[in-house]
């Protein structure tokens, strides 16, 4: 390798071709590296002066779009959490309400219905008694006009089987009957 | 390198697998001297040119919901802003343009390099060199700008027994001045050697028999080589920034 190596260095200039590795030619290491400088050179200000400055700035807007975004959605959310959470308040209030809507109306239908049922008790009361009363006037009319019937039957019947009727008697003996 | 040239002259074959390596100037003559325009100039103007587009045209509309272009620019203002900070530390951020520039230039040149016919700047050591010692000085003069004399402490390990310090120091200071070699010779060494291979195997597809195998071959190297184009870029711009952790924070 290292005889190789030197004979490429020196016959690099003469032959182009020769065999041997033209990176040890160092006649023409001065070109090279002068235009590496220049080329670095170059790159490194349009680097820092354009291209990377110019990227950061857009990395950074858009972090920041992101992060505003983020902060807006949960805003968003916060807000929609709010909603809901209204929006339930108002339906366990409106149930409440109409709970109490329902248990007031129950109440007075059922005072209403106490009431007319007292009312229509008292009437009925009433009533009964007043029934009971004419069924018993009637009662006891009917009982007089059966003994006087029966009496006067009674008498008749004895008249006419010949006997002699002797009102006192067939009234007591009416009586008797009737009571047994 | 010595059994190609003996395959050549048993085999009749022509191989001249580094000659694409050779640099020569664009505009006729043969001297070259300081300032000459070589093909060297040309790629790298080219590699410039692709920088430009992709981080200063790609990003031009500079949109919220980024396109195509912004995508990739921003894809790799990333990849490298996250490596610095991440390997080297927060106070190394000052540093990103840096290393941005090196990493667009390397990533940008090994690319360019892929395309047939084309130069490879970045398979010679004159470039990688230039690249690893502009490493090698900025962190050495970081480090002792940084943490004065402290900056020697990165040589004296004080985990270790005292007796161990003054040997494990000198492997330590070897070790220091191998990082620009080893830095540079692993980036155009990959470089040049895949682009080596991919040019014997073209040799051979000169002969009929071999050429389906050698084509394949080629494809093969050429997908490899895509890979090595980009992995080389990012271990040259990660060991930048290990050697600029050590420089900002020196104590083991």
């Amino acid at each position: 390798m290292a005889t190789d190596t030197h004979a490429a260095a020196g016959h690099a200039a003469e032959a182009a071709s020769a065999p041997g590795m033209p990176q040890l030619d160092f006649s023409n290491w001065g070109n090279q590296i002068f235009w590496l400088l220049v080329t670095l050179v170059v790159i490194y200000f349009v680097l820092s002066r354009i291209a990377l400055p110019r990227i950061a700035a857009v990395l950074a807007e858009r972090q920041g779009t992101i992060t505003n975004d983020i902060a807006a959605a949960e805003e968003l959310k916060a807000k929609a959490a709010e909603a809901e959470e209204a929006y339930n308040k108002a339906l366990v209030d409106a149930r409440a309400e109409a709970q109490r809507i329902v248990a007031e109306a129950k109440a007075e239908i059922q005072a209403d219905l106490d009431a007319a049922t007292a009312k229509a008790d008292a009437e009925i009361a009433a009533k009964a008694a007043e029934s009971e009363k004419a069924i018993a006037e009637i009662r006891a009319g009917a009982i007089d006009s059966i003994r006087e019937v029966a009496a006067d039957t009674a008498k008749e019947i004895v008249s006419a089987l010949g006997g002699k009727a002797d009102a006192k008697a067939v009234e007591a003996a009416v009586d008797t009957r009737m009571k047994g | 390198m010595a059994s190609e040239a003996h395959g050549a002259e048993e085999g009749g074959l022509v191989f001249h697998p580094m000659d694409q390596f050779i640099v020569k100037p664009l505009f006729g003559g043969d001297a070259i001297g300081m300032f000459t325009i070589t093909n060297v100039t040309l790629w790298m103007a080219l590699a410039v040119v692709a920088v430009v587009a992709l981080m200063v045209f790609g990003t031009s509309s500079r949109k919220i919901v980024p396109g195509r272009g912004q995508s990739i620019a921003e894809l790799a203002y990333g990849f490298v802003y996250k490596m610095v900070e991440d390997v080297a530390g927060k106070d190394a951020v000052k540093f990103f343009p840096y290393i941005m520039t090196l990493f667009m230039f390397i990533v940008f040149a090994n690319f360019l390099g892929l395309l047939p016919m084309s130069f490879t700047t970045t398979s010679h050591f004159a470039v990688t060199v230039v690249l690893a010692l502009l490493v090698f000085l900025t962190v050495t003069i970081v480090g002792f700008v940084k943490n004065g004399l402290g900056f020697l402490g990165l040589f004296w390990v004080s985990s270790a027994p005292l007796a161990l310090r003054p040997i494990l120091a000198i492997i330590e200071l070897i070790s220091y001045f191998v990082r620009p070699v080893s830095h540079s010779i692993r980036l155009a060494g990959n470089v040049m050697a895949g682009h080596a291979v991919i040019k014997v195997f073209a040799g051979f597809a000169a002969i009929a028999v071999v050429s389906p195998v050698s084509v394949v071959a080629i494809t093969a190297m050429y997908g490899l080589e895509v890979l090595v184009a980009f992995i080389q870029a990012y271990v040259f711009t990660i060991l930048t920034c290990v050697y600029l952790k050590d420089a900002l924070h020196p104590s083991h």
